[in-house]
């Protein structure tokens, strides 16, 4: 195994960047990660994404040194990193709660990797006031860490991160806290952060839209295991499991057949009775809720299947009220076949 | 009245209960034994402060005074530093066992103290005091450093790391300025009690070592000179209050964030040799400097001329024809207990209430009120007590409400310590939220402040309860001869002469030290984990 997994390597030039392989992490008796495998390569941007207790965190610690695996390597470049501290892998980490340094202001956090690797002062300052600029926060050095917002907390952990140049980054709920409208300008200036530098990014993130906005890969967890590997699109598209395709909003039921994870877009509503066949199913409506451009209907089978579905018809206003007959058609192709 | 004028008032005078139980019991009775010192004749006689510091025998008192204080000071550092991590970030079984043994020495008598050290074989010197000193405010660094140590956010080294520091420079850098308000907090407690402290130097120094304290003691019990004893009495209350203004000038101590933590972002197991290392050298520093004097004290009260077992623990219970003694020793363990419990009482009351104004105020000066207490000799406190209250409404002589009233002085700063930072670190928004489900202030206070503290408050009156019961130096001048506490009881024994007196005074320090143990396991079990600065 080990050699055809070498000659694999060099066939494919893959060790370049992060491979984690068979990764298992436990806490005394409990299992937080198991039989994890993963790869970043350089430039390449991953997410992990997953509900909140699913071992994201401990992925990124144990990547990080700071929780030490009870099996399985992570290695750089084909560098085992078991015996290499934290210090040393030059990666950066960003916390989801930031973690900045109270007692230092912003240009002292930002610095801070900087000055630990010796460099002369002159260059601290200017690429502290660089790594500021970037994050749009020039003239914010002499700040105190306290009296900062959190959205301009989240950029000060940002460049405190970046400006070592790590290898990789790696960042925990990036857009964690924030409000709408402040994650989505940020969504925009963390890709042409990531775009901008040859660096690998490793994220992880409760939020699909968040993984599939920032992310070129995702890689689903689900209590310690992936779950699906996949490029952002194919995730989003083709849910290898019942549990990403719920994680992602998807129906999954038996109301047309065999079992089949749909979108609540890959349904069509009917109020009048449709032809019976392959394909349709008759539901009554249990309830509704106004989604800015759509409605989306609770509905529910004979069978009592409880199914979502969008309706972006504009032409009638009147959405139906819960207790209406209908029909449910799917969308031909929709469907995506789950084993 | 608005309600802000109410809730105004309402922490004035919650303020004002520890405000005037100082003022009372130790304001006045140091006033008036520095009065009666300095003016004899109503107007200030400038002579004896003069000579304080003319007199080259008296500045060479000062000066040992300063500096075997502060040499102390910095041994205790030194040896419990490592401690106190060990203690709040390494888990080991056993640990809370260990936490709680290592308190013990802190509320021993020293007389007791004193005596385990000369048992041991330990010679009078200079040598033996700084031991002793370490002994007894090992616990002060453990618990204040511990505490703040346990309450450091793991996140802000763990990045520091990932920013490429190395463990030395993240100790240096990260985790050393976030540990300086309770070093210094610490270091502080721990000065302020060696500077003042009396039986160890007197038992341990030998005759040639001379404090301020104990020159105190020497110039009013032997040479009778009021005048100097007061002007020393004086120029240490100076020194101490001094260094108390100095230290909070330069701490402005902000409230340590509650966030709830998980146990093992904050603890591990020791995983490198280095740990094991850390570890082992500590459990060994430990057991050497507090465990073995106190391990001594036991063993000799189990080993009686008679023999192997518990027959000192019996004689306890007889008063022996000729002793010094009012009453059988063993009546002693009761006072002791109703005496400590009443003023862990009287403690949490005050003290509770010092730190709940503390709480709602952005000032420390109420801090700063009762930790004067702490740096204040027992012997002018003693003696300022004779003198003050013996007249008018004050007349306590002879009344039983003097001892627990003493005790609880001397435990009153402790209360404040545990109590004030759970108070402070209640999330205001707790308060809001329950005002918005109806709830008037004082449903507040009785729903909200009462029930978190709840757990503090009976922590801090265990620890109240494990002082009091080890206090000597202001008890013995208050105490009422027919109801001696177990520390007057032993330094009775102990100047007693014969071997069953010396074994009694071991069996006696024996009980002492299980009912001190039992406070403090009891006061650390209802701690709320990681909250108090103590």
């Amino acid at each position: 195994m080990a050699a055809t997994g070498a000659a694999t390597e060099a066939a494919t030039g893959a060790a370049t960047g992060l491979e984690v392989r068979e990764l298992e992490v436990r806490y005394g008796g409990a299992v937080a990660l198991a039989g994890i495998d993963l790869r970043v390569g350089p430039g390449e941007v991953v997410a992990v994404l997953g509900p909140s207790g699913s071992g994201k965190s401990t992925l990124l610690r144990a990547v990080a040194g700071l929780e030490p695996p009870t099996a399985g390597t992570v290695t750089w470049a084909g560098e085992d990193l078991r015996r290499v501290p934290p210090h040393l892998r030059r990666f950066g980490l960003m916390f989801q709660d930031h973690a900045l340094f109270p007692h230092r202001d912003v240009a002292g956090n930002v610095a801070f990797g900087l000055r630990v690797q010796g460099l002369p002062t002159a260059e601290v300052r200017a690429r502290t006031e660089a790594g500021l600029a970037a994050v749009g926060l020039a003239g914010f050095g002499a700040r105190s860490v306290r009296e900062l917002s959190g959205g301009e907390q989240q950029r000060v952990a940002l460049a405190r991160a970046l400006a070592p140049e790590p290898r990789l980054l790696m960042l925990d709920e990036p857009l964690g806290a924030l409000d709408r409208a402040l994650r989505e300008h940020l969504v925009d200036e963390l890709r042409a952060l990531f775009a901008r530098r040859e660096r690998a990014v490793l994220l992880v993130t409760h939020d699909h839209e968040e993984a599939f906005a920032l992310a070129d890969r995702v890689v689903v967890l689900h209590a310690g295991r992936v779950e699906q590997d996949d490029d952002a699109s194919t995730v989003w598209s083709r849910p290898a499991s019942a549990f990403v395709a719920r994680f992602l909003g998807y129906n999954v039921t038996t109301a047309f057949g065999t079992r089949v994870a749909v979108r609540p877009d890959g349904l069509v509503w009917s109020a009048a009775p449709g032809p019976a066949g392959p394909g349709t199913v008759a539901v009554t409506v249990v309830d509704r809720t106004f989604r800015r451009d759509h409605f989306r209907l609770r509905v529910a089978t004979a069978a009592g299947e409880t199914l979502d579905v969008a309706v972006r018809d504009a032409g009638s206003p009147a959405a139906p009220t819960p207790g209406t007959p209908g029909t449910l058609t799917l969308v031909p192709g929709a469907a995506v076949a789950l084993t | 009245m608005t309600p802000t004028v109410r809730a105004r008032l309402g922490t004035v005078l919650a303020a004002a209960v520890p405000v005037v139980f100082v003022a009372v019991l130790f304001g006045y009775p140091v006033a008036a034994i520095v009065g009666r010192g300095l003016a004899p004749e109503g107007t200030l006689d400038p002579e004896p402060l003069r000579r304080v510091f003319t007199d080259p025998a008296l500045r060479g008192v000062v000066w040992f005074t300063v500096w075997q204080a502060a040499l102390s000071t910095l041994c205790t550092l030194v040896l419990a530093l490592p401690g106190a991590y060990v203690l709040a970030r390494l888990r080991f079984p056993g640990r809370s066992l260990v936490r709680a043994l290592v308190t013990v020495p802190f509320v021993l008598p020293t007389v007791l103290v004193a005596n385990a050290f000369l048992a041991v074989g330990v010679p009078r010197s200079l040598g033996a005091i700084l031991l002793a000193h370490v002994f007894f405010n090992y616990a002060v660094v453990v618990r204040v450093v511990g505490t703040r140590w346990r309450n450091l956010d793991p996140h802000e080294a763990e990045a520091a790391r990932m920013l490429g520091a190395s463990r030395w420079r993240v100790a240096r850098e990260v985790t050393a300025p976030a540990l300086r308000p309770a070093v210094v907090a610490a270091a502080t407690i721990t000065f302020l009690f060696c500077f003042t402290s009396f039986g160890v130097v007197l038992f341990l120094g030998g005759p040639t070592r001379t404090t301020l304290e104990t020159e105190i003691h020497r110039q009013t019990t032997r040479f009778l000179d009021l005048p100097l004893a007061a002007a020393l009495s004086v120029v240490q209350l100076a020194a101490v209050l001094a260094l108390l203004w100095l230290v909070g000038r330069s701490e402005r101590r902000a409230a340590v964030p509650a966030r709830l933590r998980a146990a093992r972002e904050i603890e591990h197991a020791p995983r490198t040799p280095g740990a094991w290392v850390l570890l082992t050298a500590n459990l060994l520093v430990m057991t050497a400097l507090l465990l073995v004097p106190m391990a001594v004290l036991v063993v000799r009260s189990l080993t009686p001329p008679s023999g192997f077992g518990l027959d000192a623990y019996r004689a306890l219970g007889d008063l022996r024809r000729g002793s010094t003694l009012f009453v059988p020793p063993l009546e002693a363990v009761g006072t002791s207990v109703r005496y400590a419990l009443a003023a862990a009482t009287i403690a949490v009351v005050v003290g509770g209430l010092a730190a709940w104004a503390g709480a709602r105020s952005r000032s420390r000066w109420l801090d700063g009120v009762l930790a004067v207490p702490l740096g204040v000799s027992a012997v002018t406190l003693g003696f300022g007590f004779l003198i003050a209250l013996d007249e008018g409404p004050l007349d306590l002589r002879g009344s039983a409400a003097l001892v627990p009233l003493a005790q609880a002085l001397v435990a009153l700063p402790f209360v404040v310590l545990l109590v004030g930072p759970v108070l402070r670190s209640i999330d205001p928004r707790l308060r809001e939220a329950a005002a918005m489900l109806g709830a008037s202030p004082g449903a507040i206070r009785r729903r909200i402040d009462l029930p978190i503290a709840a757990r503090a408050l009976f922590a801090a009156g265990a620890f109240a309860v494990a002082i009091s019961l080890g206090e000597f130096g202001a008890t013995t001048f208050v105490v009422r001869p027919d109801a001696p506490t177990l520390p007057v009881v032993i330094a009775r024994l102990l100047g007693q002469p014969g071997e069953a007196a010396f074994h009694a005074a071991m069996a006696a320090s024996g009980i002492l030290m299980v009912l001190v143990v039992v406070a403090v396991v009891v006061g650390d079990r209802a701690r709320v984990g990681r909250f108090g600065d103590f």
